[in-house]
């Protein structure tokens, strides 16, 4: 965040308020940022440009599939990596489709890791490599502790590079997996460059719709908590397995406990 | 039938008319996705010498999409206007290029057209026009529209201010949109893209944007950008609904895929009008539109992305609509890769929307995980002024904070208005003068925040909520 909170906001008054930048405290707006003819002053304009560059640094690094993985190994979790069929980053960014199915030689790793297993989770790139190097090991290490103290079963984690959302199908349904947790890079804003998503599908197989998967977003260290995410994914996964099925023919008594989804929300799909 | 062209020995053939489109569009990420785009800049080139030489007239003759199978095609069918036409029915593409380039294609001569040319015509001459060409013929056809201000007059620039907030909240909702105001933006429309779309939230922001316009009396008309469907459900509950809001695509299948068709538009269209908030006259209806929604819906017929984008037009002209907005960079770089792939795009979009006789705006914009950047946007900014874009969308900082892309800063409409000199709707730009945001020569008087006098009332909607 480069936006200055921390003046003081205006006071509860009963005059007019005299100037917006009293109110900056209650928007993520860059409000009343003051101008120089047309031009933004020179520190906004390269708070701005730095937040641009730190989003573009987000989708085009390569995720270290393992440096991930030996992360894993140190949390006591099994892994595995695959690819998609994308070769490069610029071709993932133009075929969704490419990034949703796997490459050939992800047969052979996938066949060795055995199959049918209650609970899979998959760690995926996305559209932010700083979101999964940052968050996902410690998700998956949160998630795991809670699927085996819930006594369920749990494949490698599988570390897939160059993957769209939907990639988490064929991967389920090769581990033969009641349930897929994926968690993947969303798109970038400029306020924040590391958000992981977390989509949980039930019955993974090749060619569900985004219907079928639930989706919890905006897990980061400013926004919601590892331990909060894992929590809500153990309820998910708690209800998935009562009721057989994930997406928008879930029944949930509460209300989904994820932030409001938008056009903005995780473009990995 | 098959077209054909051969270069130097090669011979290309291109099987029917939306091979031959999708082949001779400029490069475009979208295309490629769908498998229609050409396979290189020589195939490109080959498609386009061959779609110069097609006769305008063919595209009555053989139609894209079925209208048997499409609400679109029919539309477009029913409305075409054979006297209209005339002036260019003989004409090739190639030649109709030419003319649009002459003096004798002027302002009366391009509105008179209007009704003759259909989205496909308009949508090939484009493929064959250089970006220089795009604007020298969009800038013949200011298409003037009018509710509280007047927008679309030769030589100047209007602004939606978009106050978009993560959750809705009020507070974030206002405090953007005074934002806005006191840089001069706003003329074209105060327009909230709503976080959630029920209705009690599109009551509740209504309301508030009609508070704050008779709070500070700016010439301009507001709106929520919910779905068409509560739209219509607030306006039945009497709610202050300015303008009418839909995202509208080229095919009934895409259209479907947004939740609507040309009925459901027509009933909120007779709704609006009959809440009587309008000028008789005037215009309230705003579509927007994008390359790529179609492909995105699986219903783009094998059309090309671009030519696609030119059906929308037809729908949203159906409607005599106040604004049409192009979001031009927001989808994604799988189907417009780059900022020239984004900038040509802005330019097509805004020169087929002008001659179809729409009052075209573009919302400058890009995402993250495109290969794009504000420089980009400023190049795009300065082209569409100079092609007489109705209006553009600003935003505080360029940052759109619930859509999570970048849009155009408020400070780009003050470039507009100072460097290249294009004040806003001539309404809005007294009430600049009059509030004291500007100054008697029209310069930003003060950009620090602070609220003039003419903003105490509206500010009292935010007392108490700095604490």
């Amino acid at each position: 965040m480069n936006r200055n909170v921390t003046e003081p906001a205006g006071k509860a008054a009963e005059a007019p308020l005299r100037s917006l930048r009293d109110l900056r405290g209650l928007t993520q707006a860059r409000i009343a940022l003051g101008a120089h003819g047309s031009g933004v002053p020179t520190q906004a304009a390269l708070a701005f440009n730095f937040d641009h560059a730190r989003a573009r640094e987000a989708v085009w690094t390569a995720m270290d599939a393992d440096a991930i993985r030996e992360a894993l190994t140190q949390q006591g979790l099994d892994s595995l990596a695959v690819r998609s069929s994308v070769t490069d980053r610029a071709e993932y960014l133009r075929r969704p489709d490419r990034g949703r199915t796997l490459h050939a030689d992800a047969e052979t790793a996938l066949a060795a890791a055995g199959s049918g297993f209650d609970v899979g989770i998959a760690i995926a790139d996305g559209l932010s490599a700083t979101a999964v190097t940052l968050n996902a090991v410690p998700m998956a290490a949160a998630l795991a502790g809670r699927i085996r103290a819930a006594g369920l079963s749990l494949a490698p984690v599988v570390v897939a590079s160059q993957a769209r959302v939907a990639l988490g199908d064929p991967i389920g349904a090769r581990l033969g997996l009641r349930c897929l947790v994926m968690l993947i890079g969303e798109r970038p804003g400029l306020s924040a460059a590391d958000s992981l998503g977390c989509y949980v599908t039930f019955a993974p197989e090749v060619g569900l719709p985004d219907s079928r998967r639930n989706c919890i977003s905006n897990i980061r260290q400013d926004g919601l908590s590892i331990e909060a995410a894992a929590d809500q994914v153990a309820g998910l996964l708690r209800v998935m397995f009562a009721q057989g099925t994930s997406g928008v023919a879930l029944r949930r008594e509460e209300p989904p406990p994820v932030l409001p989804m938008s056009d903005g929300g995780p473009q990995s799909r | 039938m098959a077209y054909l062209t051969t270069l130097e020995g090669t011979r290309f053939a291109f099987a029917d008319l939306r091979t031959l489109l999708a082949k001779a569009t400029p490069e475009r990420s979208g295309d490629q996705l769908a498998g229609i785009g050409a396979e290189g800049p020589v195939e490109r080139l080959a498609a386009q010498i061959a779609l110069a030489d097609l006769p305008l007239k063919t595209f009555l003759e053989q139609e894209l999409i079925p209208s048997e199978e499409d609400e679109v095609s029919d539309l477009i069918a029913r409305r075409h206007d054979p006297a209209a036409f005339a002036t260019v029915a003989s004409l090739t593409v190639g030649a109709f290029r030419e003319w649009l380039l002459s003096p004798a294609a002027d302002r009366a001569a391009l509105e008179a057209l209007a009704p003759g040319l259909t989205p496909e015509m308009v949508a090939a001459v484009s493929k064959i026009c250089r970006l220089q060409d795009l604007v020298a013929v969009a800038a013949k056809r200011p298409v003037v529209t009018r509710f509280r201000s007047t927008i679309g007059l030769p030589g100047r620039l209007s602004t939606r201010n978009q106050p978009n907030d993560p959750t809705d909240a009020s507070a974030g909702i206002l405090i953007s949109a005074l934002d806005g105001l006191l840089m001069g933006s706003g003329d074209a429309v105060i327009g909230v893209n709503p976080a959630t779309d029920t209705l009690p939230d599109y009551l509740r922001i209504v309301d508030l944007l009609e508070t704050l316009r008779l709070r500070t009396g700016v010439p301009t008309q507001h709106c929520c950008l919910g779905h068409v469907t509560v739209a219509i459900e607030a306006m039945a509950r009497g709610a202050p609904v300015d303008l009418v809001f839909q995202s509208v695509a080229g095919s009934q299948k895409a259209n479907a895929g947004f939740g609507v068709d040309l009925a459901v538009l027509r009933e909120a269209s007779e709704a609006g009008r009959a809440l009587g908030r309008c000028p008789a006259d005037g215009q309230f209806m705003y579509f927007e539109t994008g390359q790529g929604s179609a492909l995105s819906a699986d219903a783009h017929w094998g059309v090309d992305q671009q030519t696609m984008e030119a059906r929308a037009y037809a729908v949203a002209r159906e409607f005599d609509p106040l604004l049409v907005n192009t979001v031009v960079g927001f989808i994604g770089p799988e189907y417009l890769y780059d900022g020239k792939q984004i900038i040509r795009a802005g330019l097509e979009d805004h020169f087929c929307g002008k001659l179809l006789g729409l009052p075209m705006g573009v919302d400058v914009c890009y995402t993250n995980h495109a290969n794009a950047d504000g420089e980009d946007m400023d190049a795009l900014l300065t082209l569409l002024c100079a092609a007489g874009v109705n209006f553009v969308i600003t935003v505080p900082g360029a940052d759109d904070v619930m859509l999570n892309y970048q849009s155009l800063s408020h400070h780009d409409a003050v470039f507009a208005r100072e460097t290249l000199g294009r004040p806003p709707a001539p309404e809005f730009e007294a009430w600049l003068r009059e509030t004291r945001i500007v100054d008697r020569q029209g310069l930003l008087a003060d950009a620090t925040g602070r609220l003039p006098s003419a903003f105490a009332d509206a500010s009292l909607l935010l007392s108490g909520r700095g604490a």
